[in-house]
């Protein structure tokens, strides 16, 4: 397991640098010209020609690459050339927003969508699976930005419940965070739910058909414990996927739900960077986008053998 | 993982933990209810766009202009009537020949960091300005030296008389001559200064700037303002609050709840489609601050064919009718006003010469006649339309279409803003990445004169502003304004000007708008101005 482990982490070191070039290929052949953004409206073509030299914008490119890779491997990974602010110190500030978005969502989703899927199987094709479905099928058809709006207008401009906007750190006090991150945590959640749900029903259908569940039964044991012990832990492994997965997908940004609740976090950040072709900030976002994904594939691996002890890595 | 569920009595369970999640969630909503009162002293603005370049000299960007405003001073500043007044300086004398002027500075100004304002300081700024600000190169070619005689006094010598010297001190706009420590300005005018060191009346909270999200500005305790009545950024700049915070806010329709809702207090530009419901609420104040607001313009490119012949540019202007540019723009007829003033209407240069086709719609004819006579050959005008700013995306679909009508072939090609900027500095031919024409929107300050106005710039392809016409007869009537001694004077030539544009088609306004601004019932002293200020306003 641990050789599995270490192989899976150098694997991914030429992921990520394959991810590194093409990140800066791509953008250095997308048009647009950070130096024009700097320099506004009204600047001359000899103005933006003076900036991009002082931006470096007009060294050859491998010149760039090898200068930016450079710094990467000392830990440095430059600085906005529009804000002029470390990259690291940009993310940074970004980070606690959406890893809080991520965490609460998720969280929230499994403890609602596991209970669920596994009634709604448990009782299939009753009211109750027919409503988790509808559940499902709402969660998926209706808009993010649809939810959030109308979360804001019933509980933040109807009940004055919670804040329309914003976000609070954890450090302000948790009940300030909690106040304003459960808006945008209850619209993702419904994503989630359906998201989750649909594929914990599907898992244990397939399972709750099987020989060794009867003969689980047969032998007398609890309806909870079968479901539990024996249905449950067996069709975990693609609702751990999918939930590693969707955490993997908030953490690299939900822009249209950060949008709607002006919560600062890493979407919206990799947003303003590309319209303002922010490149050292964009690589450095799509560098740690890349990173989270294959550090989160390596834990839903690892979770596999855990839950599966059929599963082993050599 | 184990779930705490039993599931032979689910139904109960569910209700009883449903019930307890309930009342989890009523316990934690009211623990939660009440949100941070916002300070009283805290004013919360939503502005047009994100604060990201904190150098407002180094870019023409407004939200770094504004930034300016709020941590530097200038030396002279407009009031409501265009006329400059002194702002940093107490008095200034103009020797009888015209050769040397003397500014003595206010007594007790002082920058952030405790340091005095010096004449020293004066110089490398205006020095810096004038390196990167049309209007202040010109003012530079007419500079001997400049320095100061005793801490608090700055001289400038002149080549020559110069008429608009105060003109150009007291310039609003893009880019604004402020005033800071010499250690910055200094810095060459291709970096950005280092630290946000002003005399302004507000000073930057660099900790809390989070570019992007927001920018934090405290009242600098120690500024000295003037004694007169404000007046747009002329006279007495008094803080009443004690904070300003700007955030960004993505979403309109967020925005709009979060004003209405009372978490925010003053939204700087909310799209023309939710004036209604922001002015129905009731609580709120809609106005227009700006009263010279805005200019869209279409510009051709003159460099390559067919858009290099004059007659293929008049003729695309010919073809255009302001209205119908506005009402697919802005729809309220009440937001804008047909407007052929390249140096906008509601100024002392503001003449329709010229203008006629644009403002009755009755050039088609015209248009058609210029392209026969140019003997246009059906080769596409490729117009560069960005579809991502809600401001920019409807003008060349218009225009376009009017174009079309008379007879031209249009290649309209869509792409984002920031690509369009970059595309627009390629002087090559279309065939490598070149264009023919784009629209943008100017603040009518940045505009409202010859010299400001970089598109009556006549000096082509080395010097010029993208489009690049080569009229040497504008440079030098705009040389011949820069040295008139009138306003009347002025007003003749500034007429001359835009026929001349007119005639050679370097450029069209299509349009004037305005951008009411709004803000909830408990702010008070909210001014007008060619920028948003953020001074004499009270919140209660």
């Amino acid at each position: 397991m641990f050789g599995y482990i270490v192989q899976r982490i150098l694997a991914a070191v030429p992921v990520m640098g394959f991810v590194a070039l093409f990140v800066f290929l791509m953008l250095r052949l997308t048009p647009g010209d950070p130096a024009a953004i700097i320099a506004g409206d009204t600047a001359t073509p000899e103005q933006l020609q003076r900036i991009r030299e002082a931006l470096g914008l007009n060294d050859p490119l491998h010149i760039q690459f090898i200068t930016w890779i450079g710094n990467l491997f000392q830990g440095d990974f430059g600085t906005s050339v529009i804000s002029g602010k470390p990259v690291i110190e940009l993310i940074a500030a970004r980070m606690e927003p959406t890893i809080s978005l991520a965490l609460t969502t998720i969280i929230l989703s499994v403890l609602i969508a596991v209970p669920l899927g596994v009634i709604a199987a448990w009782k299939h094709g009753t009211l109750i699976d027919r409503f988790v479905m509808l559940i499902s099928v709402l969660g998926f058809s209706v808009p993010v930005f649809v939810i959030g709006y109308l979360m804001i207008s019933l509980f933040s401009m109807q009940l004055n419940w919670f804040p329309v906007q914003g976000f609070r750190p954890i450090g302000d006090g948790l009940g300030q965070f909690l106040h304003r991150i459960a808006l945008p945590t209850f619209t993702l959640t419904l994503l989630y739910i359906a998201l989750i749900a649909r594929i914990t029903r599907t898992s244990m259908l397939e399972i709750l058909g099987d020989d060794y569940i009867r003969t689980a039964r047969a032998k007398g044991l609890p309806e909870r414990l079968v479901l539990m012990r024996h249905a449950l832990r067996n069709c975990s492994v693609p609702i751990i996927t999918v939930i590693g997965i969707g955490f993997a997908l908030i953490i690299s940004g939900v822009v249209v739900t950060e949008s709607v609740f002006n919560l600062p976090g890493l979407g919206r950040l990799t947003v303003d960077a590309v319209l303002a072709r922010d490149y050292p900030v964009i690589q450095a976002v799509i560098l740690l986008a890349s990173l989270i994904y294959v550090v989160i594939n390596l834990l839903i691996d690892i979770a596999y053998v855990l839950l599966d002890p059929r599963i082993r890595y050599s | 993982m184990t779930l705490p569920l039993d599931l032979k009595r689910m139904p109960g369970r569910i209700g009883a933990g449903l019930r307890r999640t309930g009342l989890s969630a009523a316990v934690l909503a009211a623990a939660t209810m009440v949100a941070a009162p916002l300070s009283a002293e805290t004013l919360v603005a939503v502005k047009h766009s994100a604060l990201r370049v904190l150098d407002p000299i180094l870019t023409t960007a407004y939200m770094s202009r504004n930034h300016g405003y709020m941590i530097f001073d200038t030396l002279f500043a407009l009031d409501e009537s265009m006329t400059p007044q002194p702002q940093m300086v107490d008095s200034w004398t103009v020797s009888d020949d015209g050769l040397t002027y003397r500014f003595t500075l206010r007594e007790g100004l002082k920058f952030h960091d405790g340091s005095p304002v010096t004449g020293d300081d004066v110089a490398a700024s205006i020095a810096r300005w004038g390196e990167r600000d049309g209007m202040g190169q010109v003012l530079m070619d007419f500079v001997e030296s400049m320095g100061q005689d005793g801490d608090n006094v700055f001289v400038m010598n002149m080549k020559e008389p110069y008429g608009l010297v105060i003109d150009s001190l007291a310039k609003p706009s893009s880019n604004v001559p402020f005033i800071m420590p010499k250690r910055l300005a200094e810095t060459p005018s291709t970096e950005p200064i280092p630290e946000q060191i002003g005399s302004g009346p507000f000073t930057w909270v660099e900790e809390e700037f989070q570019p992007g999200v927001k920018a934090v500005y405290a009242k600098f305790e120690d500024y000295v303002p003037r004694d007169e009545e404000p007046s747009w950024s002329a006279g007495g700049k008094v803080v009443k609050v004690d904070r300003v915070e700007w955030v960004v806010m993505p979403d309109d329709q967020t925005t709009l709840n979060a004003i209405m809702a009372g978490e925010i207090d003053y939204w700087e530009s909310p799209p023309s489609d939710l004036l209604p419901v922001l002015e129905a609420s009731g609580e709120l104040e809609v106005r227009n601050l700006n009263v010279l607001g805005y200019q869209t313009i279409m510009r051709p490119n003159a460099l390559h064919p067919p858009m290099d012949n004059p007659l293929i540019r008049k003729a695309a202007i010919a073809s255009v009718y302001q209205k119908d540019v506005l009402d697919a723009m802005i729809g309220n007829p009440d937001l804008y006003s047909l407007c052929g003033a390249m140096f906008v209407c509601g100024t002392p240069l503001a003449t329709d010469v010229g203008s006629e086709t644009l403002t009755e719609g009755n050039g088609q004819d015209l248009a058609r006649q210029l392209l026969e006579e140019a003997g246009y050959d059906g080769t596409p005008i490729v117009i560069m339309h960005p579809t991502d700013v809600g401001t920019l995306r409807t003008q060349p679909v218009v225009v376009a279409q009017a174009m079309r009508d008379v007879g031209f072939e249009v290649d309209l090609q869509a792409m984002d803003w920031q690509t369009l900027v970059g595309r627009r500095a390629s002087q090559a031919p279309i065939a490598d990445g070149g264009w023919n024409m784009f629209m943008t929107n100017w603040v009518g300050a940045d505009v409202f004169n010859p010299l400001v106005n970089n598109m009556v710039n006549g000096k082509g392809p080395d010097g010029g502003w993208f489009g690049w016409p080569d009229v040497p007869e504008l440079e030098e009537l705009r040389m011949a304004y820069a040295t008139s001694g009138s306003l009347e004077e002025q007003q003749e030539i500034a007429a001359k000007i835009q026929e001349v544009a007119y005639d050679e088609g370097v450029y069209a306004p299509i349009g004037q708008y305005f951008v009411p601004s709004a803000w909830t019932s408990n702010l008070e002293g909210v001014l007008d101005g060619p920028a948003p200020f953020f001074w004499n306003i009270s919140k209660n």
